[in-house]
């Protein structure tokens, strides 16, 4: 397999063997425990299990509010790449730095202090509360804590775009007599769209499966603040496994989709990089 | 050069100026967006960030210092670092197997591989947990013969240091790869011919010139292990004092509507976090650096 010819390095068949040893061990055999569960449904026993009313509101609440947190991160996103890379202001550095936060918070600690801050004494929530703007225990706070999650994805990838923009290009849109707006419209946007939809596709499947930070700020009520993942942890608490399964697998299925979206855009969008 | 500047200098300067005036927006425009981009990042950064420490400590030091040494709490901290400390571990030596023979061999399937070694990264963690139990646990796979041998892996401490190594499973080998594959193998092969060992290659060769990107990959690692809450919250059982972690023991306070002793908790991971994003930008830094000084030398 190695092509030897060129390499005369030691070393291929241990190391291949421990890399395969623990793949098998920690990912494989576990995704395969999981299918062949699976394979012991029949198909009207495994769709009546994944679309139950309960379930389906259950997806409701997950999709929807990951699409909308997504939506939300793709335009601040967007917004907060081009100031960090484009203008030069107090505690620029240190904004920068601070994207990455939401990545290295435990989703625990995330979901915490954001139901705390939207409560009705909370530093926020005592503005918002009283206008009617109830960010704890209600899916809006659901769609806040997925926005945290998955702020840092727009932006880090749309960064390395924005600094290797060539300026030149404006400044012939300008010269040609286009206005700021013109140029961003008809110039910049399309060289940055590749990368936004990436970004946007990455925080919607991270928001997908997120599940510490929504339990902490979310009601979790059946049908009305219930995620996913969170109802499949209460089939596990029944013990109710096939009921469980059925529904890890739509989150599965949904995951791999996007896994795949996700990499022909990156490909898509590297095509714009230089 | 005292000369006075001639026209053609001016009309360029002219021309100049305008053309920047032409890619740059107005300064009132500019500092709306960065005002509002900065209001996001307020709401969403630091007013998160801030309100642990202050909510940690709304009861005082002594509150918060109680908090943190009460025994239960005081075990899920002892827990959470011995999951690290072997989750990392796992981790370190997977990642450079596995960076060895894909940056430094060509073979059939090898982008498969990578596929599959970052597939942990796109399964819900709740999902990931589940994996295990089915496996595992009592009604599981492997349920009966664990239990015919008296071997407790579900809702104990090797379950949770399973779904630990699954989560982090594409961190190191992550960031190995590419630093691995951008170093080459000429210097590896100039040992070799010199004499050395495999074994001395790589300690005396490889490891050095790969150091920093392990060490980022090693920091990321090890912030996911001791946060984890998805995966691990499914195969712990939440046995207060034995099998509760740091992040378990968060939300198990806070449904016992004792938030400040759940914010002093939270306080902990908080600095985790802090000090994992510091190093990381003190790397990236590093890295940056030694960039420029190749691209200089090569010059």
């Amino acid at each position: 397999m190695a092509s030897k010819r060129f390499n005369a390095l030691p070393g291929f068949g241990l190391t291949m063997g421990v890399t395969l040893f623990f793949l098998s061990a920690i990912v494989l055999l576990p995704f395969a425990g999981l299918v062949l569960r699976t394979l012991g449904l029949s198909w009207s026993e495994f769709w009546g299990l994944a679309t139950t009313d309960r379930a389906m509101a259950a997806y409701r609440l997950t999709f929807g509010a990951s699409l909308i947190a997504a939506v939300t991160n793709a335009i601040f996103g967007t917004l907060l790449a081009w100031v960090l890379v484009r203008y030069e202001f107090p505690g620029r550095r240190f904004i920068d730095a601070m994207v990455d936060f939401p990545f290295a918070l435990p989703t625990a600690v995330a979901g915490l202090t954001l139901a705390n801050l939207f409560s009705a004494n909370g530093w926020l929530g005592r503005f918002l509360v009283p206008l009617g703007i109830e960010g704890a225990f209600t899916p809006l706070g659901v769609t806040l804590a997925l926005t945290f999650v998955g702020l840092p994805f727009v932006v880090r990838t749309l960064q390395p775009v924005l600094e290797g923009l060539e300026r030149e290009v404006e400044e012939v849109a300008a010269t040609l007599g286009a206005g700021r707006l013109r140029t961003f419209a008809s110039v910049i946007a399309p060289s940055l769209l590749p990368a936004i939809l990436t970004g946007f596709a990455q925080a919607f499947a991270r928001a997908i499966g997120e599940y510490g930070s929504v339990v902490f700020i979310s009601s979790n009520k059946p049908f009305e603040g219930e995620i996913a993942p969170y109802l499949i942890m209460m089939r596990l608490e029944e013990f109710d496994y096939a009921g469980a399964i059925a529904l890890a697998v739509v989150l599965l299925v949904f995951s791999f989709v996007l896994l795949i979206v996700i990499n022909l855009l990156e490909q898509w969008a590297s095509h714009f990089e230089h | 050069m005292s000369a006075p500047p001639s026209t053609t200098r001016r009309n360029q300067s002219q021309t100049h100026r305008q053309s920047r005036r032409g890619t740059e927006e107005s300064p009132l425009v500019k500092w709306l967006l960065i005002t509002v981009a900065l209001s996001f990042c307020t709401v969403f950064l630091l007013l998160p960030l801030a309100n642990v420490f202050v909510q940690a400590l709304a009861k005082g030091w002594s509150f918060y210092v109680q908090s943190l040494t009460h025994p239960d709490s005081w075990a899920a901290i002892r827990l959470t670092l011995l999951v690290a400390a072997i989750s990392v571990p796992i981790n370190v030596v997977f990642g450079i197997a596995a960076a060895w023979c894909i940056a430094k061999f060509n073979f059939r399937g090898k982008s498969l591989l990578v596929t599959l070694i970052d597939l942990p990264f796109s399964v819900s963690p709740v999902v990931a947990g589940l994996m295990f139990v089915v496996l595992f646990g009592a009604q599981g796979f492997f349920g009966p013969w664990l239990e015919a041998h008296n071997i407790k892996i579900i809702f104990a401490v090797p379950g949770i240091v399973l779904a630990t190594v699954f989560v982090t499973f594409p961190f190191v080998a992550r960031e190995l790869i590419p630093v691995m594959q951008a170093t080459g193998t000429e210097q590896e092969q100039a040992a070799l011919t010199l004499g050395a060992s495999g074994w001395q290659t790589f300690w005396r060769v490889t490891l050095p010139s790969v150091k920093w990107g392990l060490i980022y990959g090693i920091i990321l690692c090890n912030a996911r292990a001791m946060g984890e809450f998805g995966a691990v919250s499914v195969v712990s059982g939440h046995i207060t004092g034995l099998t509760d972690t740091m992040p378990l023991r968060v939300e198990k306070l806070y449904q016992e509507y004792n938030a400040p002793a759940a914010f002093a908790v939270a306080s902990l991971l908080a600095v985790l976090a802090l000090v994992t994003l510091g190093l990381k930008t003190l790397l990236e830094w590093k890295q940056a650096r030694a960039y420029e000084r190749a691209l200089r030398d090569s010059r």
